[in-house]
């Protein structure tokens, strides 16, 4: 509820500042701020600011050496903006495109632009393509992928989680659980579902 | 080398991975002794930033020991320690010459809105990211600088992201003698904001959180009043209660897109993924600002459309200012603030976990958990 004692009415004839054509009065002088507060006024002129004027032109305040950077190799093949006229002459090489989810990531990438819709869900999609492959291949490895481990959530213990009753973010994090454990225990339920038809098939 | 390495939503591990090489001439290998979590690394964390791949390793804040220089490289040496920008940048392309050096156009092939970041998905560039033992920095004669004696390690590692964003927020609101600033959201970027306002001249800075830690800190960091948006049936309407139903000439909206406030948002926007993220930070912004007045965003968004009031923007007659921090452009005068003690970004770090300890890192932060407000990462070779 809010508190109606809290308006602050300033104006001389009592009515709210909006209403009326008076400048807003400092409830502290730039003195008093200045005593209260470390470096206060220090960017008072916008001059000082760094970022004003929004383009400031100075090609040699940059340290490069040089008009358009020499190209890293390796650019054929890998996918790019459609919005931009080349792959850049400097790229990330990390999680090169490959598999089901490559193909829906190039497709992505050559079919839509930044502005079409398609494009990020397209992208959105390769994303979960690539997390239950991912998913499912660690289980041929040594090291498969552990949720306990991998969500960090045993922290809720040595963390005091239960502090956080009374706070409004408590409702959803209710759900993090879901969303985390929800496609593993829909995926392992397919499994059961699935072995349990096929051994009845083959019983037959 | 050991990194950390994502594996689907909510969900991360350390690896062992290639020590990362020279790919290109200006390139600089960097052995990182201090990296930190940004609030930003939760979007991706939580599955919300496209084209995030399988066993990426993020981090863009993060500070360390060159440790290998390509052949062009002019301005650093091996040994040199150096804090490095989040942003990639060429430092030569239209935007870079004209100090935009956060939207730079020559180093991120897969998207032109967005310039290259550090580990931050395949939407900003696909480059592996500092919460690891190495990490390759592109045009390393551009971006990094060697970290002055005085500097403490942990202000260095908060300006390459933190703090230079905050401090850039407050520019871009713009901010005259005696405004009334206010500032949501009161995590690493809201502090600074806050604490930049006043620098900038501000005659009052409200900041709005729901925790009650995060306001502590921002009474006794930024002095600041502080709102807890909790107690309120309707915090705009608090607002304009606290400026006399003007609203206030300046909002910094600090949160981004994975705002609370409203239950309802956040699980649609960013449990449900069915807009880019939970926008309500943004539209208490352009609610609670006066008319005529300026609204800046340094909270982080993703390229999905999200449902915001353009048309209360619109008819208020607001000014709308927003971009990816140009850091290295904040820095010489941050310097001198930091130094003077006008800035305090170290004072926001809350806790230091052990590049092992990552899942639990990431856990704690995005849950908040144990007061967390600003996590660092010590990677195993540090």
């Amino acid at each position: 509820m809010t508190d109606p004692s809290k308006t602050h009415t300033r104006s001389t004839d009592e009515l709210p500042i909006a209403y009326v054509p008076d400048r807003p009065q400092l409830r502290e002088t730039p003195e008093q701020l200045r005593a209260r507060i470390p470096g206060w006024g220090a960017d008072l002129d916008p001059a000082d600011r760094p970022s004003h004027p929004k383009l400031r032109y100075d090609p040699d305040g940059t340290g490069a050496h040089w008009r358009f950077p020499e190209r890293q190799p390796g650019a054929e093949g890998r996918e790019r903006s459609i919005e931009h006229a080349f792959v850049t002459p400097v790229f990330g090489t990390a999680q090169p495109l490959h598999g089901v989810s490559g193909h829906i990531r190039r497709l992505a990438y050559a079919r839509y632009s930044e502005a079409r819709l398609g494009h990020w869900l397209l992208l959105i999609v390769g994303d979960r393509v690539d997390a239950w492959g991912s998913h499912v291949r660690s289980f041929a490895t040594l090291r498969p992928d552990n949720p306990v481990t991998q969500t960090g959530v045993l922290s809720e213990f040595s963390a005091d989680g239960a502090a956080r009753r009374g706070r409004s973010d408590r409702r959803h994090h209710l759900l993090d659980p879901v969303i985390v454990a929800g496609p593993w225990v829909a995926g392992a339920g397919a499994a059961v579902f699935g072995a349990r038809r096929l051994l009845r098939r083959m019983a037959r | 080398m050991r990194a950390m390495t994502y594996r689907g939503p909510y969900k991360l591990r350390v690896e062992e991975k290639d020590k990362p090489s020279i790919e290109h001439p200006n390139d600089a290998i960097v052995r990182v002794q201090l990296a930190a979590i940004c609030g930003s690394d939760l979007h991706l964390y939580h599955g919300m930033m496209p084209d995030t791949r399988i066993g990426h390793t993020f981090g863009h804040e993060f500070i360390g020991v060159v440790d290998e220089i390509g052949s062009s490289v002019e301005h650093l040496q091996v040994g040199d320690r150096v804090m490095v920008p989040f942003n990639i940048f060429c430092g030569s392309c239209w935007f870079c010459a004209r100090g935009l050096y956060s939207n730079c156009h020559n180093v991120n092939a897969n998207a032109t809105a967005v310039g290259g970041i550090y580990g931050y998905s395949h939407t900003t560039g696909g480059y592996d990211g500092g919460q690891a033992e190495y990490v390759r920095v592109p045009f390393a004669d551009v971006g990094p600088v060697k970290i002055p004696d005085w500097m403490h390690d942990e202000d260095a590692v908060l300006l390459t992201d933190a703090a230079a964003t905050g401090y850039f927020g407050a520019q871009l609101g713009e901010i005259a003698e005696g405004d009334t600033v206010v500032v949501l959201g009161a995590g690493p970027v809201g502090l600074i904001a806050a604490q930049s306002a006043w620098l900038m001249g501000a005659g009052r800075v409200i900041v709005v959180d729901h925790l009650t830690e995060r306001l502590e800190k921002a009474r006794t960091m930024a002095y600041a009043e502080t709102l807890d948006y909790d107690e309120y049936d309707d915090i705009v309407v608090e607002l304009k209660q606290q400026t006399d139903f003007l609203g206030a000439d300046v909002v910094i909206e600090a949160v981004g897109a994975e705002a609370d406030g409203s239950c309802l948002q956040h699980i649609a926007g960013t449990k449900l993924k069915l807009q880019g993220g939970s926008p309500v930070a943004l539209n208490w912004a352009i609610d609670s600002v006066r008319k005529g007045g300026t609204v800046a965003v340094v909270g982080a968004y993703g390229p999905i459309p999200s449902a915001v009031k353009f048309g209360d923007a619109v008819n208020k007659g607001l000014s709308l200012r927003m971009n990816q921090t140009p850091v290295k452009r904040q820095w010489p005068r941050m310097f001198e603030h930091v130094r003077n003690g006008y800035l305090t970004p170290r004072a926001m770090v809350t806790h230091r976990f052990p590049l092992e300890n990552i899942s639990e890192a990431y856990h704690v932060f995005s849950a908040k958990l144990d007061g967390c407000i600003k996590p660092l990462i010590l990677p195993s070779a540090s």
